[in-house]
């Protein structure tokens, strides 16, 4: 067996089989070890996997030798191996993070389930993204969804709200699935097949009821599980009250892999041949400025610093849709160059609010107020964070937005494109009020009058570490972002040519 | 025990050896007829469930204990995916069941490997179905530390 022939599959693997091992093992740490060193195996597959795209091209692997349409396969071209390796890439710096920020909120007698389910929500993940069978993301989207509602259920030790939390992304993230299916089922109903490729080549033509009210349903099933503004209402407290680890990893991944099937189905199964594929660009284009506004603004006015995140990242989101909406190369390559990117400055910013977690044991902004004295390193990574999201020179957030600017000005859209970068930037001044409000609590507010000031637990060195790697990793695609760029471009191309029809499977 | 349900408890004992005789011909007619793992691990779920209804949730956890399900679970899952490892180290793609019996003319290897896969199901299905029963006739609002 050669371990390059089998590349495709293996980071989906992996943690699927090491996620029963975890299980089973005696609690405290050593599932957290294993748990760990997978994350870390399935990254460098992943890496690896994304070498290998980068150098030959797209590759085709057949599950069970079956050939395809029949048989399921695991087409990875250079998006796929992109978002492949984020994923797991964020789950090598999360993993290591989680052991003592779990033990303190979640327990010990927990993380055998605990890190076995993480290690299932990882493998459903890189499953949605791996596969080039349209069921198959199904099936993927609800391993990684299932698993995800038990990990944000898992933070009921800490508030209970966390229960309800659960149970309403329970429901809602149900509904988008069952929207998905039902579009999957109309599909298959029109064409006899479920291979994205061969869709594609079916369906291009074709336009009647059926197709349309298919391409709606999952348009709107995979809006729900992308939280895209207004279907976005499951996200904000299901991201406050997880287990801080889970809420970077969630706010870091999940809804990127959403936004990526997004794009597997609008330019590969559909593509420009469909006129119903307008409809639903500008409805993205929409939904985007609203997202950003509407979002932001609320989150300008929330009193706790995790769910403020929470609500940018819905706004975030925003971006993403409105570079999709393009549906020019350059906007396809920024929505994936802000998937990467909001991922790194979401992973430091949840990151370093779990650090303050652990330390005072309160993410409330009030209960930030002289952090930056206590915390001064954790207070730094949270500002660099903040930065990045804000869009500030240097850090990732700005090559984000200079990106989607540029491509809003290459775009002929029905919205006067001046109008569009006008908005962006006036949405970037939103974030400056949030991300302001934390940085004056944490450095500039005086302490309470009389208050000695809060010693909290000293932070393990453990999470400080992974946090400072996301942190700094957001400095250096700042700095030197041209090859994320240039590659997320090479991806949008190979993503909009499949949309043109052609791509053997 | 008293005599109270007499006649239910008599019934049901009739009644569990051939559900579970039934769930078995479900499991291992998988292969090519209808049937499988899923359907066959919830009907041996239910003659369990069924014992527990008539006996007591107590009896019948002393008889399949809740760590006994945890095991099974994991294990079941550790079947399938190990099936699709045993063919890639036997040389094939991920799941490929045909090396599993390469020089069978009658696709043996298929067979054999639908099982295997088929057989880790029913076992996850089972003490899942069991599992879940467990936890809400239960009734505890926290699940019980050693249900993990």
């Amino acid at each position: 067996m050669a371990l390059v022939d089998h590349l495709p599959v293996l980071p989906v693997v992996v943690p699927l089989i090491s996620a029963p091992a975890c299980v089973l093992l005696p609690k405290g740490r050593l599932p957290w070890l294993f748990a760990t060193l997978v994350s870390w195996a399935t990254f460098a597959l992943a890496a690896t996997l994304l070498g290998v795209v980068m150098q030959e091209g797209v590759i085709t692997y057949y599950l069970g030798g079956w050939s395809a349409p029949l048989g399921i396969v695991y087409r990875i071209d250079l998006a796929t191996a992109i978002v492949m390796a984020l994923v797991s890439g964020m789950a090598a710096v999360v993993f290591p993070y989680a052991r003592a920020s779990v033990l303190k909120e979640v327990g010990r007698d927990q993380t055998p389930a605990f890190y076995g389910a993480f290690l299932i929500c990882l493998t459903g993940l890189i499953g949605v993204v791996a596969t080039g069978d349209a069921f198959n993301v199904f099936v993927f989207l609800e391993i990684s969804s299932l698993s995800t509602y038990a990990l944000v259920a898992m933070g009921a030790r800490q508030d209970r709200r966390a229960l309800t939390a659960a149970f309403t992304y329970l429901v809602l993230g149900t509904i988008g699935a069952t929207f998905f299916v039902i579009g999957l089922g109309l599909l298959y109903q029109m064409t006899g097949t479920l291979n994205m490729l061969d869709l594609h080549a079916k369906l291009a033509g074709q336009d009647n009821k059926v197709v349309r009210a298919a391409f709606a349903f999952i348009v709107t099933g995979l809006g729900l599980k992308l939280a895209m503004f207004p279907l976005h209402r499951w996200l904000p407290n299901a991201y406050t009250y997880a287990p801080s680890a889970v809420t970077a990893f969630l706010a870091s991944t999940a809804t990127k892999v959403a936004v990526y099937a997004m794009l597997r189905f609008l330019f590969t199964i559909v593509g420009f041949s469909a006129p119903f594929t307008e409809v639903a660009l500008g409805l993205f284009l929409v939904l985007g400025l609203a997202g950003m506004f509407v979002a932001s603004l609320i989150a300008v006015f929330r009193d706790d610093v995790k769910q403020m995140l929470a609500f940018s990242s819905v706004a975030q989101i925003g971006y993403m849709l409105l570079g999709i909406s393009f549906a020019t190369e350059a906007g396809v390559a920024a929505a994936l160059t802000h998937v990467v990117n909001h991922a790194l400055m979401k992973a430091s910013l949840f990151l370093a609010v779990g650090c303050v977690y652990y330390a005072i044991g309160s993410h409330r902004l009030s209960d930030y107020r002289g952090i930056g004295r206590t915390m001064p390193f954790t207070a730094a990574c949270f500002i660099i964070g903040g930065l990045s999201l804000i869009g500030v020179p240097l850090t990732a957030g700005f090559v984000s937005k200079f990106v989607l600017i540029e491509a809003a000005l290459g775009a002929t859209l029905a919205v006067p494109s001046l109008l569009i970068v006008l908005l962006i930037v006036a949405s970037s001044l939103l974030a400056v009020a949030y991300i302001g409000r934390v940085a004056y609590e944490m450095f500039l507010a005086d302490p309470p009058a009389g208050a000695p000031a809060v010693q909290g637990r000293a932070v393990p060195l453990g999470m400080l570490i992974p946090m400072a790697v996301v942190t700094a990793l957001n400095v250096y695609v700042g700095v030197d972002g041209e090859g994320l760029v240039a590659l997320c471009t090479e991806a949008a191309q190979g993503l909009l040519a499949l949309s043109f029809g052609g791509g053997a499977f | 025990m008293g005599m109270g349900h007499v006649i239910l408890r008599v019934t049901i004992k009739l009644l569990f050896a051939p559900i579970v005789l039934f769930a078995f011909y479900v499991q291992f007619h998988g292969d090519y007829g209808p049937g499988g793992g899923f359907q066959a691990g919830v009907i041996l779920a239910v003659a369990f469930v069924l014992y527990a209804l008539g006996f007591g949730l107590e009896e019948t956890k002393r008889a399949i204990p809740p760590r006994f399900l945890t095991f099974g679970m994991a294990f079941g899952v550790m079947i399938y995916v190990g099936t699709g490892f045993l063919t890639l180290f036997l040389g094939g793609n991920f799941l490929d069941y045909n090396v599993l019996d390469p020089d069978s003319h009658h696709n043996a290897g298929q067979h054999l490997g639908i099982l295997m896969v088929e057989f880790g199901v029913g076992m996850a299905v089972a003490s899942t179905m069991l599992q879940i029963f467990y936890l809400f006739a239960g009734r505890e609002a926290e699940p019980s530390d050693d249900a993990w």
